[in-house]
Order: structure tokens, then sequence, then C-alpha cells
């Protein structure tokens, strides 16, 4: 039988906080209606929030392709943005670039990439500097191995 | 009673059908058909948000009525803090408990003072080590079943402590049988509620659980026999035994000072409730050990079947507070040893109400056709195909419940579409005329 998979599309609009989230959301509701167990989703909507909130505040907009099949969630955030200078400092807890004016607004305390760290089952960042970053998430629905 | 009982029900003959409630609810539970509303049952919480709402007043509450006591030889009272606020300051609270006597009862018990071991109980639970935090109280059934329907992930972080009412009805019984010496069998306890979520958690408690409570009397249906037996109620009996932490149980906020933790939250109204909820889920609230989660704006005191306004009742509350604390000089009530039965052993489970199939093939190929309708709605979320938004119509279309052409919308383009047809084909004219 041809396992049926989903392909959803988003836009994700730079500097709009009132929207910012939205598509996380958007998916996590999705899962709810596919029936997969709420801690995996708890899994994908976690991880996905904040790369899309980190292409809003860092990365200037973009794009959210989501793919989901029987197995599992494959979400891929792609911005154009001015890239992360040094990836494995910006990977570590409570490093951040963020204006006071953004931290005032409750973002900023360096634990984005930290929790996609740890909530993605598999977590791929391709970045580029002056050129933007892909942020690839992967949340597999049943216990792995 | 089944699985689904709600004592949230409709009055057929007062609805009118104006798709104010379809909005309101928390669980988008309502639809609008043939001019009715309908609440699906498995997703209803009893939250009393419609009750609220409705300007026909045709949600009501199935509560029971007085003469369920006559069932019973001995009749104990089990009244809610928030009962005594809704009559005037000048009726103390003995006052009020006794006048239970006149109109049938043998005997009363302030869930209030129950509440007091909940209290206590939720204090040890919170110095355990490796417990869950926050904690989330279970003290209001709808946000129970809230959590039950809309946030499985933290169902683990719910208080497994019996509820205030459920624990009064057992000390209460117990107090009869060893006090007393009655038999069990000759006892009927009865909550005076201030809401259809008690009501429903009686009659159709969460899963593996029974019930310790016999019946279960609104204070809107009691309250006036209670004002007409306040004068010449006696005040010789001392029943008024509550301390003043579990009266302020009543209110927003009172339950989270009994509990005493620094790092309480308490929020009211179960739409507040849904976001707060929201950001635990999404681990976007910190240093946060206790959550007081209450379905109802102000409380247990803005209870849909209270009688008295809940910013009065408010009020009225502080003073039976500042009473009961004069009385214990500001000191916390020793209270008597408790046991076990305090902890609430029943199961909570994941209802999966939003799922669209058990099968994850046939739900994404339904998610799919969704998601195609829903494209093709005009998006305005009006209400007037009987569904809360156009998501939701969407939804209901796949489900098989509900027609594209529900939508005025796409019914007036269809009809478009027909009269277009319709000229063309009258303009043709059969080839032996033309
Ligand atoms: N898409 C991106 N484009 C450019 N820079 C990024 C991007 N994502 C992350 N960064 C950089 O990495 C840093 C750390 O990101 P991280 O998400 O961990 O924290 P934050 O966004 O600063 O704060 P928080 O996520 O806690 O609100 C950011 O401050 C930013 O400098
Ligand atoms: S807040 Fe109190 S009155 Fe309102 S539903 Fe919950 S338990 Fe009932
Ligand atoms: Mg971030």
């Amino acid at each position: 039988m041809a396992k049926s998979r989903m392909d959803l599309h988003y836009e994700i609009p730079a500097d709009d906080f009132a929207r910012a989230g939205e598509a996380s959301s958007s998916v996590k509701k999705i899962l709810v209606q596919l029936g997969i167990d709420p801690v995996r989703i708890k899994k994908a909507a976690i991880s996905m929030y904040e790369a899309e909130i980190n292409a809003v505040i860092h990365g200037g907009g973009g794009n959210a392709e989501v793919t989901i099949d029987a197995d599992k969630i494959v979400i891929r955030i792609i911005d154009s943005g001015p890239g992360i200078e040094d990836l494995e400092l910006a990977m570590q807890e409570g490093y951040t670039t963020a204006t006071d004016e953004i931290r005032e607004m409750g973002f900023g305390a360096g634990m984005g990439l930290p929790n996609m760290k740890r909530y993605a089952d598999e977590l791929d960042i391709q970045t580029e500097k002056g050129k933007g970053t892909v942020v690839t998430i992967v949340v597999y629905f049943h216990q792995q191995g | 009673m089944g699985e689904y009982f709600h004592s949230v029900t409709l009055d057929e003959a007062k609805c009118k059908g104006c798709t104010n409630c379809i909005k309101r609810c928390p669980t988008e539970a309502i639809r609008v058909r043939h001019g009715k509303a309908r609440i699906i049952n498995e997703r209803c919480i009893d939250c009393g948000e419609c009750i609220r709402i409705c300007p026909y007043h045709a949600k009501k509450a199935i509560t029971d009525d007085l003469s369920v006591i006559n069932g019973y030889k001995y009749r104990i009272a089990l009244p809610a803090p928030s009962l005594y606020s809704q009559f005037k300051p000048v009726y103390g609270r003995n006052r009020i408990l006794n006048a239970f006597f006149r109109i049938g009862f043998d005997d009363v018990y302030e869930v209030a003072r129950a509440a007091e071991y909940v209290s206590d109980a939720t204090r040890k639970l919170l110095s355990e080590e490796g417990i869950r935090k926050p904690l989330i109280s279970s003290a209001c059934p709808a946000i129970v079943r809230l959590i039950q329907v809309r946030f499985p992930n933290l169902i683990d972080n719910l208080v497994r402590l019996e509820s205030p009412m459920e624990v009064a009805a057992k000390m209460a019984k117990k107090k009869a049988v060893e006090k007393k010496g009655i038999d069990p069998s000759d006892i009927g306890v009865f909550f005076i509620t201030p809401c259809a979520a008690k009501a429903t958690s009686v009659k159709a408690p969460y899963e593996n659980k029974t019930s310790s409570v016999d019946g279960v009397i609104s204070i809107k249906s009691i309250y006036l026999k209670l004002l007409a037996n306040l004068e010449k109620a006696d005040e010789s009996k001392q029943l008024a035994k509550a301390g003043f932490e579990g009266l302020r149980w009543a209110n927003s906020g009172g339950e989270g000072l009994a509990v005493g933790t620094d790092n309480f939250l308490a929020v009211d109204g179960i739409h507040n409730v849904i976001s707060i909820f929201e950001a635990v889920e999404n681990d976007k609230l910190e240093g946060i050990d206790f959550i007081e989660a209450l379905a109802c704006t102000g409380g247990c005191l803005g209870g849909p079947l209270t009688v008295e306004n809940v910013y009065v009742a408010k009020s009225r509350l502080k003073q039976h507070v500042e009473e009961a604390k004069a009385v214990q000089k500001g000191r916390r009530r020793k209270l008597e040893p408790y046991d076990e039965s305090i902890v609430w052993t029943g199961e909570i489970v994941y209802k999966p109400v939003l799922k669209l199939d058990t099968d994850i093939e046939k739900a994404m190929k339904k998610l799919e056709a969704l998601e195609k309708i829903y494209s093709g709605l005009p998006g305005l979320d009006c209400g007037a195909c009987g569904a809360p938004s156009c998501r939701a119509l969407a939804e209901d279309i796949v489900r098989g419940i509900a027609y594209e052409t529900d939508c005025i919308f796409k019914l007036r383009e269809k009809v478009r579409d027909l009269a277009a047809q319709m000229k063309e084909l009258e303009e043709k004219t059969p080839p032996t005329m033309s």
C-alpha cells in the first residue's frame, strides 16, 4: 500500500510578533487531529515553535515546509537572513544576540536552539553567513530503537 | 449513568438557534442544527459558559430536586464554601447552616472544612521529592475534563487528591456512623452546588471512580427556601466549624493561599485557564509550583448556579473570612488526623475527541480533504452554518455531519452557478425548431 504523506507550507512573516507561532500552532492542531501521541506532539510543537520564532526575530522571516507521514514529521524552517555566525556558540544555553527590545517582549533567553536540540529526535542546521539558515527537525511518532 | 452524562443540557423549547453559545464554548462542543443548539457530548466539559451566555436561558444544568433527600433517613447537607456569601451579611455563617435543619436536613458538614484537609495534603505533596511541577489543582471538575480533552500532557500534573466535596462526603458519613451510630445505608449526603460541573462529577465520575455524594442540589434552587428560614433559624448549635482558609476556597486565589507556597499562580475563567495551560504545555511558564485553575470567572463565587453577583459575593466572603480569622486569632486551624481515603485513586485518561480517525492513514486522507474544503470557505467564521468557525465546519464536513452548502456563501455560489446554467439551457432552442 502506498503510504500517504502530507505536505504543508507556511509563510513566516518577518518581525510580525502577533503572528509569530501561527505555523507551529497550526501544525500542532493537525497532529492532534491525526491522533498522534501527545508527548510526540509536544516535542514537535515546541521545537518547531522555537525555529519559527528564530526565523521571525533573527532570520528576517521565511518559510516552513512540513512533511507528515504515518511515522514521522519533518519540519524545515528556511530563512534567507544573516545566518548564524558561530553555530557552536549559538547552541549553548543562554547565548543570545537579541536586542533589549526583543528581550522586553519575552524572547532572547538564549534557550531556543538548546530547546530544539532537547525536543527534536533529529536536528540539522545548515547556515551560511549572509545567505540564511535552514533548520530541519525530525520527530518520530513512535518510540525509536 | 453513562460515560457521557452531562449536567449541562439544552432546553429545546427556549433555544432560538442564535449561535451565541457556539462561539463561546472552549471545546467547540456546540453546533446549531435545524435551528436548535446541539451539544457534542464527548467534548462537553460542563464548564457552564453556555449557561451564562445564552440570552434565552435555554442552557440549563440538571441537578437534583430537594426532594431527593426523602430517600434517606439521615440527611446531611454539604454546603459549598460559595454558599455563605449568597446571603446578606447580617446573616452569619452559623445561622445559614442552622437553616438547613428547618428544610429537612439532620446535619450539615461544611465543604470548607474538607478544603482545609485537601490544602494540608496538597502542601505535603508539594514538599515531596520528585513531584511533577507545577502541580495543578483538581478541585474544579471542569478543569480536570478540560485537561482530559485538550491538555493530555498535563494529566500527570494534576493533584491526586479527592476534591473537598468528596472528602466532605466521606468525612460526614464516617462521623454520622461513628458518633451517632447511624446505619450507613440510611445516610444520604447532599452537595449544595454552585455549578453543573460538580453535578456531573457526581453523576458521571471520572474513570474507575465512584462518588460518595448521594445527590447534588443547586444553590439557586435552594436559595429561597433557606432565605425564608434564616430569620427563624436558631443559632444555638455551633455548626460553623471551618477555618478561614477553607472558606477562602470559594474565591479565586483562595486555594493557592491555603496551600501556602510562594510560587503559586491562580487563574480563573476557562479561557484564561486555557492560555495558562498552553504556556505550561509549551514550557513557557517557569518557577511556578502550584496552579489553582478555576473554570468560572471569580472562582466558585462566579459559578453558574449561584444567585448573587460575583463581585458582591466576593466582598461578603471577606466578612465571613475576617470573622473566622478573628476566632482563630489569625492562625491556621489545627486539623484532626485524616486517613488515606483523601488520596484520589481513579484513573484520568486522555480523551482524543479531536482525532479524525483511529487509523492514521485514513486520518491523513480526511485531513487533506479538510484542508481543501477549508481553503474554499470564506474564512469569516460567521457561525451561520451552525459551526463555531469555518475550520470547524470543514472538520464537520469530513466527519460526515455537515455539508459544504451549510455555508451560506457556498450555497449562494451554487445557486448562482445553477442560475447561469438554467439561463444557458433556456437560450438553447431544440434543433427541430431552429
Ligand atoms: N535563523 C537564525 N538566523 C540568524 N541567527 C540566528 C537564527 N537562529 C538563531 N540565531 C542566533 O543564535 C542565537 C541563539 O538562538 P536561540 O534561539 O538559542 O536564542 P534566542 O533566540 O536568542 O533566545 P530565545 O530563543 O530563548 O528567545 C540567537 O540570539 C541568534 O544570534
Ligand atoms: S470554578 Fe467552581 S463553580 Fe465554577 S465550575 Fe469549577 S468548581 Fe464549579
Ligand atoms: Mg530563539
